[in-house]
């Protein structure tokens, strides 16, 4: 098996004395594409904040690329080349597109700036044509597209997802999902999604796990996840984008 | 048959009425007069007063209601009339009444014709003249401004009175423009930022006083005394947000200004200290005759001694403080520290995960922001040569804060507009006496309602790619 990128191994992690995960272990390799799917309320978000540091985990460790990560603060994980496109997008709404790109590369050396401004613009021509426009005068896909290239221009080995499909048409979920997977492919990121589409998020994941109540239920190949009943039965039935 | 929307109109203005006699029969109606010690207090009753006010809110509210159902011309002659009376000689129970009446009539006119005025300027802003007087206005303001207090000294308006609001004007400009760092473009709302102001004025005073240091010299350290304090007061309120933040810098502005009061044996508490010695240019000092071993300016530039060069030369000290306020502030809006800044005050959680440091980041601001309040507090104790625990309370914090809400948080050219409002409406209503706060309270709730983002409420964006205009298709 590929080296391996981001090891959680039993972590607990507490809002005040309730308690949202119950000894998570997962484990992402380097290149794969590892998608976390569940209800509502079943601890994804909070295990990709986990990850972040905040809120930390009471219980457990964090490994990434074999150093313990677990007690760091948000922005120190960061500079170790995590990147993240938090829930519900947080992009700098009074800020252009442009700028909003140039925060995302805060910690990249400034040479870089051009060539990854471009990367960027190709990946999302429609960030291009909006580049002066501010964050949050674009549509709910524009924005999700900002986020993302924010969260790469700061030139991650480990990109995080948090829900990336929330709100938006189907159409653009696909370009979305789509260009998720040009990063892994194209740029060789390692990327870990969390998903409540899960018909999307299994196809486009080389590797699945389901939580459910603060605990990893089942995990596969995207393949064997999407065929299994269980997961089809909770997740999928009721039609899908 | 009545009309029903006069009805309406008879209604509403008395309603309106009926609310204001509920608020100003305490407020105008008694007045307790002290009629020597045995007696004590008894009322005095001023309901004439009060009746001939609301009947003039009658009629202005009723005044309101036919501008806002488009009878404008009967608005507008009601305003005359109400104009007319105020200039009257007919005899009101008191003076303010003739103010009020003819205030109350300028309102409504300008309220009738607005919608008039409203289209012109948007109609004369398409002509091709109109276009080229906009860019003017939005492009070169902030050069003509510029231009202005350049030559202000020179243009025979340019006497003591003038001068002396100018420099006042500029120091609050100058404050404007440091506490923007702080609240405007990193978000963090200070409501004490007076402190600095003071620590900076009790540098120099203290040091020029008692070690016998010059302004020059004490300037920098005096920025760096208020920027420490500027981090003494950030580490603490580092987890706080919005209100409770308030709170805390509030009370910290309140601690340093009852150290200064109290703390006697170090800052002469109450009674100040004086005779601080006022800045010099190139070591000559600004005095009729010069102390022992210092040549005065007017021997070194060989020109009669007048009171008023000192003043020109404060007005220029100010006006170079600011200014250096300004381009730095300009200049860190374009670095990652102060674009760091913005991103805090829009999505403090966002900037965690793109890798910013929070603590830093809010430090950094605070301490710049101090830093200039600093340099405006030493060139205000140099100026006035006489500092007490008095001239840094409350209010003045409260006065900054609203100049930089007023010109639209994070606006330059705001701030300027908004410190001249603000400071030199005071001045100019003078002649109402009393009434002049209740005239400048007007004032800042009628920009607030014409202007509710500020008078410039538009972020520039740091940096454009393109010249306006032609980048983009959105």
């Amino acid at each position: 098996m590929a080296e391996t990128m981001l090891e959680v191994r039993g972590v607990a992690t507490f809002y005040g004395a309730i308690q949202a995960l119950h000894g998570v272990d997962l484990r992402v390799a380097k290149g794969e594409i590892v998608t976390l799917i569940g209800a509502n309320g079943a601890g994804k978000s909070t295990l990709l904040m986990t990850i972040c540091g905040n809120p930390r985990a009471r219980d457990g460790s964090i490994a990434l690329d074999g150093e313990d990560i677990t007690g760091l603060a948000t922005h120190e994980i960061v500079r170790r080349g995590v990147a993240q496109v938090p829930e519900g997008r947080r992009i700098f709404p009074r800020m252009s597109v442009f700028e909003n790109l140039q925060m995302g590369a805060t910690l990249v050396d400034p040479t870089h700036f051009q060539h990854d401004l471009e990367r960027v613009f190709a990946m999302f021509p429609r960030l291009a044509e909006r580049r002066e426009q501010r964050g949050g005068t674009l549509s709910g896909g524009e924005q999700q597209m900002l986020a993302i290239g924010r969260a790469l221009m700061s030139r991650p080995r480990l990109l995080l997802l948090d829900e990336p499909s929330l709100g938006l048409a189907p159409l653009i979920v696909r370009q979305i999902f789509e260009a998720i997977a040009r990063i892994a492919r194209e740029e060789g990121v390692t990327i870990f999604l969390v998903e409540q589409n899960a018909f999307h998020a299994l196809r486009l994941a080389d590797r699945g796990y389901v939580l459910a109540n603060g605990r990893v239920r089942l995990s596969g190949t995207g393949r064997e996840l999407l065929a299994n009943a269980e997961v089809r039965a909770a997740y999928l039935e009721g039609g899908h984008a | 048959m009545v009309d029903p929307r006069l009805l309406k109109m008879l209604k509403d203005a008395a309603l309106t009425a009926l609310v204001a006699a509920a608020l100003g029969i305490f407020i105008v109606g008694f007045r307790t007069v002290d009629v020597g010690s045995r007696a004590g207090l008894s009322f005095q009753y001023e309901f004439v007063d009060l009746a001939v006010a609301l009947v003039i809110i009658f009629f202005g509210r009723l005044g309101l209601q036919m501008a806002a159902m488009g009878l404008r011309w009967p608005a507008i002659a009601l305003g005359i009339v109400m104009i007319a009376a105020g200039a009257s000689p007919m005899q009101l129970p008191s003076g303010f009444l003739h103010w009020f009446v003819a205030l109350g009539g300028v309102l409504l006119v300008i309220r009738a014709v607005w919608p008039w005025a409203d289209q012109a300027i948007h109609a004369a802003a398409r002509t091709p003249t109109g276009r080229i007087v906009n860019t003017i206005g939005t492009q070169w303001l902030g050069w003509v401004l510029l231009g202005i207090a350049i030559v202000m000294p020179f243009t025979p308006f340019a006497d003591q009175k003038t001068m002396d609001l100018g420099v006042l004007i500029l120091t609050y400009v100058m404050l404007g423009w440091g506490l923007n760092i702080v609240v405007g473009l990193a978000g963090l709302l200070d409501l004490g930022y007076v402190a600095f102001y003071a620590v900076g004025a009790y540098a120099y005073a203290l040091l020029s006083t008692q070690h016998g240091l010059g302004f020059w010299a004490v300037l920098p350290l005096a920025g760096m005394f208020s920027a420490s304090f500027g981090i003494l007061l950030g580490f603490p309120v580092l987890r706080l947000r919005g209100d409770y933040l308030a709170i805390v810098t509030l009370g910290f502005g309140e601690i340093i200004r009852l150290v200064l009061l109290n703390w006697v044996d170090f800052t002469n508490g109450p009674a100040g200290i004086g005779t601080i010695p006022g800045p010099t240019l190139f070591g000559a000092v600004f005095a009729e005759t010069a102390p022992e071993g210092k040549q005065t300016v007017s021997e070194m530039l060989g020109i009669p001694f007048h009171g008023i060069h000192r003043l020109i030369f404060l007005y220029y000290i100010i006006l170079l403080l600011a200014l250096i306020t300004n381009l730095f502030t300009q200049r860190m809006r374009r670095l990652p520290v102060g674009r760091a800044w913005e991103a805090l005050r829009e999505d403090e959680t966002a900037c965690k995960a793109l890798g910013i440091n929070p603590t830093n980041t809010k430090l950094t601001a605070f301490a710049v922001g101090a830093m200039f309040a600093g340099f405006a507090g030493s060139f205000f104790a140099a100026k006035q040569r006489f500092i007490s625990p008095e001239s840094f309370t409350f209010i003045e914090s409260a006065i900054i804060l609203a100049i930089v809400v007023l010109g639209g948080m994070g606006s330059q050219i705001g701030v300027v507009l908004a410190a001249v409002l603000l400071i030199g409406l005071p001045e100019w209503f003078r002649e109402l006496g009393n009434y002049r706060m209740l005239a400048f309270g007007l004032a800042m709730v009628l920009i607030m309602v014409f202007r509710p983002r500020g008078l410039i409420g538009h972020r520039e964006p740091s940096i454009r790619l393109h010249p306006v205009g032609s980048g983009g298709s959105g």
